[in-house]
């Protein structure tokens, strides 16, 4: 164990931290600080895949920071520690008929903390918005092993800066998550899919698109190259029964497709872990304006994809080979404006090609300022989205 | 603050340097025609700057700011100047950067559903530039008319809409951003989730002390089918706050929820005859759109709600003519109020919805004890609250009075698990009070991303922060002197 004494020592062996509580976090990074020995910050480490491979000296987990710490299903918010599973966050959600809008995809035993700092989101987050619109505030540790908080338990906050948004996504590198409030929000109680069969990529999208445009409050629009035989273009509607009925019914006279069955029920849920891509060694997530998704599915014919959010994210699946099209998407969107993030493949991969893309210098250099006012010795999980940071 | 002598030394040197860098006319140094920069929506507090630069173009704002930061100058970007917490009142030593000459919209995407603006655009024209396609932007502040989208930017503006349709945070796609240092940053663009960190969703909401914004990607959404309005009186505050707990805790998220207590519902009557019933003592506005059956279905159940707990009337619009008027009196509460008192003073906490009923009590009471009258209107949906505390600014000492008492009413706010202010920003008017929600510890994690953006501290200084600590002084590292506290940590 650590026995620091003043100016300095020295940890040589690799230590497993596992804290369970914020000042026990606190304590374990400022020594880190101190021996200037950086720390990989988990939570139960299902998505250390995403992002450039890590070998710290030392990792700290915040799997046992479990637990709920306030849950009020008539303000619709939840307060709960980081580590506590999404899967007890979502039961415990369901017992009362709630749920997160954001639909995180739900990738193996995740802890909630993961998923905000990930801050990855569903099909729904076309019209619910992302993790980082429902992350209403939380307690953190920063780099120097402070512990602080921002933001509220109320929807509607301007006080201070919206630090919320910056935690979610940032992949531990700026703060070690506590605690975190989320919005929830009631489960629809009825939802239903409109579909067309058999479209390509390209008119599947125009079709998504033009839906989206239409005053019916779509809640998903995704288009995959193969459902049950063939490729499929889908639109999910939700909400009280005889709403989603009606709508339904004046989509089918507005657009070709068609009412879907109970077949389209697990459809979403494959969109939103990504299922059809799963056995894919190279993985990548890429954001685009909506009417530009179809262009990248053309860079690379030999993918696999899907397309989400009415084409503006793209899933390719791969080989792992060459630079896994890294040049040519990267190339691409650079014309269409978006960005593209590697989020699974092999170490070997990921050290050569940057997992996620590289920003202006103007804008790395804002990026590395904002990391090091919250860990100025980069002490958490340091070069994990960036080279250098 | 105090005020930057050799700066005030520099006034004629610096408005010289500005002529060089915008034409002669974009800068005003003229005592007269620098008052009508001296305050912003909230006039109680003046402060003409010591000069106005307005420019109209990236590369102009860029230039402006590379010298004001190569100078040491402060700058206070202004766009309306609408803000209600202060947040673009002038320095007696610093530039205001007034951004309404960049008011072009310039491109409107109707396949992506967004529209790129310049940040002096008001927040009504996105949406009239879009109406005839059948689109619009969703948050509605009530200065909306009036108010830029840089500002809402800046201050993370909400407005009667955004419980349903969320704030400009959650509408806001991308923004082109002028660094203090004069350095030109792109964030988002007509795509969704941030490349990196989400910067832009920090930059939205920070009233303007890490950067400029000099072009705004929006969301658009298609206008709803149809919208109707409810108007529901109840014969207790308790009642009516009850009333917008369950509608939200059944699933039914309304466009729109607002009330107004008996002293609001009566001001508004008197002011524009919307034939509001005089006889309650909370009355409920709310808004349903969508589809004709969706609408139907959320009346159906609002309704039945406002009966069980006791409603004394529930009005339906059955025409836009009518749910206008239904609107009328709310959107011209603060005007009705003015013409009852003197002066009011116009508050922004937002608190658990369930807190209603406790805080309007506690408030009725303060009343008595600061010997001021409280009108109350608030949305009340998402637990926004909006007390207009009425005084008589002629009165020695009743504007102080007046501040006390919405201290005290924010402090409350606080204390029932809410937060300072809700949509109108902290600005200079709620700086002072920041302590009362966050630790020295918060803050100064606050202020150190401040460093990040502006490590000089020259753009909208003063503003926020109860005591902007120097950067140097905020990146210092106190080494960890002690050994673990908890030396038995399990492994795992």
């Amino acid at each position: 164990m650590v026995e620091c004494a003043f100016p300095i020592c020295l940890v040589s062996d690799m230590t497993d931290f596992s804290p369970a509580s914020a000042e026990e976090i606190a304590e374990i990074v400022k020594v880190a600080a101190t021996n200037r020995e950086p720390l990989e910050i988990l939570g139960n480490g299902t998505k250390r895949g995403i992002g450039r491979p890590m070998s710290m000296p030392h990792r700290l987990s915040t799997a046992r920071l479990d637990g709920i710490v306030l849950y009020e299903p008539e303000e619709l918010i939840l307060s709960v520690k980081a580590g506590t599973p999404l899967s007890q966050v979502e039961a415990l959600l369901a017992e009362h008929n709630q749920h997160l809008a954001f639909e995180p995809p739900n990738w193996g035993n995740q802890t909630i903390g993961g998923v905000v700092a990930a801050g990855y989101s569903g099909p729904r987050r076309i019209h619910a918005g992302a993790i980082r619109d429902h992350l209403l505030g939380f307690t953190a540790i920063n780099g120097r092993g402070e512990i602080f908080k921002a933001g509220g338990r109320v929807v509607k906050n301007v006080t201070g800066y919206d630090l919320s948004k910056l935690m979610a996504g940032s992949f531990g590198t700026l703060a070690v998550l506590s605690d975190v409030t989320l919005k929830v929000l009631p489960k629809p109680e009825s939802r239903t899919t409109l579909f067309r069969r058999g479209q390509s990529a390209h008119d599947g999208i125009k079709l998504l698109n033009k839906a989206l445009g239409l005053p019916f409050e779509m809640t998903g629009a995704a288009w995959t190259p193969d459902f049950n035989g063939t490729s499929l273009t889908a639109l999910r509607l939700e909400g009280f029964a005889d709403s989603v009925a009606d709508r339904a019914v004046a989509l089918t006279r507005i657009l070709d497709v068609e009412i879907g069955d109970a077949e389209f029920d697990t459809f979403w849920d494959q969109i939103r872990e990504v299922a059809p891509l799963q056995p894919a060694s190279v993985l990548w997530r890429i954001s685009v304006p909506p009417s530009r998704g179809a262009e990248i599915l053309d860079i690379l014919p030999g993918a696999d994809a899907i397309a989400d959010w009415g084409g503006g994210l793209i899933w390719l699946g791969m080989a792992d080979e060459g630079d896994c099209g890294a040049s040519a998407l990267r190339t691409a969107v650079k014309e269409t404006g978006g960005h593209a993030t590697l989020i699974r493949a092999s170490d070997e991969c990921r050290l050569r090609i940057a997992p996620f893309q590289s920003q202006t210098t103007a804008h790395f250099a804002l990026t590395k300022r904002v990391k090091e006012s919250f860990d100025p010795l980069h002490i958490l999980n340091p070069g994990r989205m960036y080279a250098n940071l | 603050m105090s005020v930057d002598r050799d700066t005030l030394a520099r006034r004629a040197e610096i408005a010289a340097a500005l002529r060089r860098i915008l034409p002669a006319c974009s800068v005003i140094d003229d005592p007269v025609a620098l008052a009508p920069y001296e305050s912003d929506a909230l006039t109680a507090y003046r402060q003409p700057p010591m000069l106005v630069a307005l420019p109209s173009s990236t590369a102009e704002v860029a230039a402006v700011l590379a010298y004001c930061h190569a100078k040491n100058v402060k700058v206070v970007p202004r766009g309306a100047g609408t803000s209600l917490s202060g947040g673009a009142i002038g320095l007696a030593d610093g530039v205001t950067l007034g951004l309404a000459k960049l008011n072009r919209i310039l491109q409107i995407d109707l396949e992506n559903r967004c529209v790129v603006a310049q940040p002096g655009v008001t927040n009504l024209a996105i949406s009239d530039a879009v109406a005839a396609s059948g689109f619009y932007y969703a948050p509605d502040p009530s200065s909306q008319l009036a108010c830029t989208i840089g500002g809402n930017v800046a201050e993370n503006s909400g407005g009667v809409h955004c419980l349903k349709y969320g704030l400009t945070t959650n509408n806001v796609l991308g923004a082109e951003v002028v660094l203090m240092t004069g350095e030109i940053v792109r964030l988002g663009g007509a795509y969704l989730d941030p490349d990196g960190y989400d910067l832009l969703g920090t930059m939205v909401g920070s009233e303007g002390l890490l950067g400029v914004v000099t072009e705004v990607t929006v969301r658009i959404l298609p206008k709803p089918a149809n919208v109707r309005a409810m108007l529901i009186g109840f014969p207790t505050i308790e009642a009516a706050g009850e009333c917008v707990a369950r509608v939200i805790a059944q699933g039914i998220i309304p466009a729109g929820m607002e009330m107004m207590d008996r002293a609001c519902v009566h001001a508004a009557e008197n002011f524009v005859h919307a034939g509001y019933p005089l006889d309650v003592e909370a009355l409920l506005i709310a808004e349903l759109d969508g589809p004709v059956v969706e609408i139907d279905r959320g009346i159906e159940r609002i309704e039945s709600i406002a009966r069980n707990l006791g409603a004394t009337c529930c009005y339906i619009s059955n025409s836009e003519e009518e749910r206008l008027k239904f609107w009328a009196g709310r959107k011209a509460a603060f005007p009705a109020v003015a013409c009852i008192a003197p002066d009011y003073y116009c508050m922004d906490g937002t608190i658990p919805r369930r807190r209603l009923p406790a805080v309007l009590n506690r408030i009725a009471q303060m009343s008595k004890q600061y010997g001021l009258q409280v009108v109350n209107v608030f949305h009340a949906g998402d637990g926004n609250l909006h007390p207009l505390i009425l005084f008589d600014a002629n009165n020695p000492g009743e504007l102080e009075t007046a501040e006390r008492f919405g201290d005290a009413i924010l402090k409350l706010c606080v204390e029932m698990g809410g937060v300072l202010t809700g949509e109108h920003g902290v600005g200079i008017e709620k700086r002072d009070l920041m302590p009362v929600m966050f630790s020295e510890t918060d803050l100064d994690q606050q202020m150190r991303l401040k460093c990040a953006f502006d490590g000089k501290h020259l753009l909208n200084p003063g503003k926020v922060f109860p005591n902007l600590k120097r950067c140097a002084e905020l990146g210092r590292m106190h080494v960890h002197h002690g050994r673990m506290r908890f030396p038995d940590l399990p492994r795992f």
